[in-house]
């Protein structure tokens, strides 16, 4: 059992912005912006900050560059780069940070146009693999691609299963004002969509969109003193096992099989406690794979788990709330949006999609090709 | 069975002259792939290079569809016979006749003019 600062530190402050890719701005005007607006909520300037934990798409140094751009000389710097889910490990390591006094006040922040500014995919991804690359798979959908494809063989799953989470997110979408998909979408038009790498259609992978998120943490004390109701991380952990898919083990076991229970354990918890699930959804396949690795339903069970509506709007659990990758923004990494909407619901201001009387959320991360999965799991003060 | 010592270069070499070589532990006889300066998790350098016996199964498959004039192909995740995986493309097979779990055979062949190990079901024609 590990020593994790349990319930030690909290949100105080969260943002998203940019999501409706809007041209003209850069990626680290993006990320300011949401920064000044997390900062704001919490009623702290830069000036308050001495922890940056910061992620730019382009930017190997961004741990220089924005605290150089928001005028803050930070006392810890991190850019953990393990893809979508670089934010859950950031925001593991802030809590140790502020728990040992290293700073006070972190800023984990992240913004890309990859929409607006580079007209496709930003190549936010390291050098290309030379035992893949030479026959030009098309990650990251291929790699998500042959996943699904071995679910579907070894658990049955199918394609109306994998449509569900589509349609499901979408609906959650539609309770969202800053979703950047908001129309109608059925399970028929899911099938029906545009096959792009079987049995992936356009409509089972995420969007493509602008987009910045930021939060602040701060120590409990220091927390309760701030204009919010501080949402506290009572866990946190993360599990890395491969980078290229040809290399994972099995490809319906994920990491998070392994970093959600440290993270549930270290919280004092259990999967039925959860009230708010945010997943890492960049491919229908991902809300299937982490359901059953998380223990929300057992492996194999993920496909018929999601049918008949189950994590839409009224179902029996609230899944990725804000219409997740798949609807409401993915901007090239998308791990921090989880975390702010996990804020968001906790501190009961989410609006039409608020799920009444939440008070344990989990926010997790994905990065690379299923290879890096990261847990936090957040509570409301009665949870402490 | 040359000691290896410069696994990427020397395995794109074996391709090139369209050989699918794996390395091998010395002692122990596992292998490794993809190619490596030592074995993952025990560390042991100690490998030689050993040719593949070219027998596989299908582990998982994607078609990559493409707008034409450019062609669907297909990218597959191959269980090698001395039990380690490699990514490759399916070739010589209809689409309706991909199932995983599939007998494959290893070929010589190239990929958009570069050389590329390439896989075709067992029973097509040979190499």
């Amino acid at each position: 059992m590990s020593a994790f600062p349990r319930g030690r530190t909290a949100i105080v402050g969260a943002a998203v912005t940019g999501i409706d890719s809007r041209p003209g701005f850069s990626a680290i005007e993006l990320l300011a912006r949401a920064a000044l607006l997390a900062l704001a909520d919490a009623g702290l300037t830069p000036a308050d900050v001495d922890g940056v934990f910061s992620t730019l798409p382009e930017d190997p140094f961004s741990a220089m560059s924005v605290p150089e751009y928001l005028g803050i000389r930070p006392r810890v710097v991190d850019s953990t780069r393990t893809g979508g889910s670089g934010f859950q490990v950031q925001a593991m390591w802030a809590a140790l940070a502020l728990d040992a006094r290293l700073c006070d006040v972190a800023l984990i922040c992240y913004g890309s146009n990859q929409r607006s500014g580079a007209g496709g995919l930003v190549r936010s991804g390291g050098a290309p693999f030379p035992y893949e690359a030479p026959y030009k798979p098309r990650n990251p959908t291929t790699s998500y691609a042959l996943a699904t494809q071995r679910h579907m063989h070894q658990y049955g799953t199918t394609r109306e299963h994998l449509a569900e989470v589509a349609v499901a997110a979408r609906k959650w979408a539609q309770l969202n004002p800053d979703a950047f998909s908001r129309d109608d979408l059925s399970i028929d038009d899911v099938l029906g969509a545009r096959m792009v790498s079987d049995p992936l259609t356009v409509r089972d992978c995420c969007l493509v969109t602008d987009g910045a998120a930021a939060v602040v943490m701060t120590r409990a004390d220091r927390a309760r003193d701030l204009a919010n109701k501080p949402v506290y991380l009572l866990g946190a952990a993360d599990a890395t096992w491969h980078r290229n898919i040809s290399t994972m083990d099995d490809l319906t076991v994920t990491a998070a099989s392994e970093a959600a229970p440290r993270a549930f354990a270290q919280a004092g918890v259990s999967p039925s406690d959860i009230d708010v699930v945010e997943l890492y959804d960049a491919f229908t396949i991902n809300t299937i794979l982490f359901l059953e690795d998380m223990g929300f339903c057992p492996k194999g069970e993920g496909g018929r788990f999601v049918s008949d509506g189950a994590i839409a709007p009224g179902g029996r659990l609230a899944v990725n709330t804000n219409g997740g990758g798949l609807s409401c923004a993915h901007p090239g990494m998308y791990g921090l949006f989880t975390m702010v909407e996990a804020a968001t619901q906790l501190r009961g201001q989410a609006g039409d999609r608020q799920v009444a009387g939440a008070r344990l959320a989990l926010s997790h991360g994905n990065g690379g090709v299923l290879s890096s999965q990261a847990v936090t799991i957040w509570g409301t003060e009665d949870c402490l | 069975m040359s000691v290896v010592i410069h696994p990427e270069a020397e395995y794109a070499a074996f391709v090139a002259e369209g050989r699918l070589m794996l390395q091998r532990v010395r002692g122990t006889g596992e292998y490794v792939f993809f190619p490596r300066v030592a074995q993952p998790g025990t560390g042991n350098a100690d490998l030689e290079w050993v040719e593949a016996s070219g027998d596989g199964v299908l582990y998982s498959y994607t078609v990559t569809r493409n707008r034409p004039p450019a062609e669907d192909y297909v990218i597959a995740l191959v269980d090698l016979a001395e039990g380690v995986r490699m990514m490759s493309r399916i070739v010589d097979c209809d689409l309706a006749d991909l199932t995983i779990g599939m007998a494959l055979r290893a070929r010589a062949g190239a990929v958009d003019g570069t050389p590329a190990i390439l896989f075709a079901p067992a029973e097509g024609p040979a190499a």
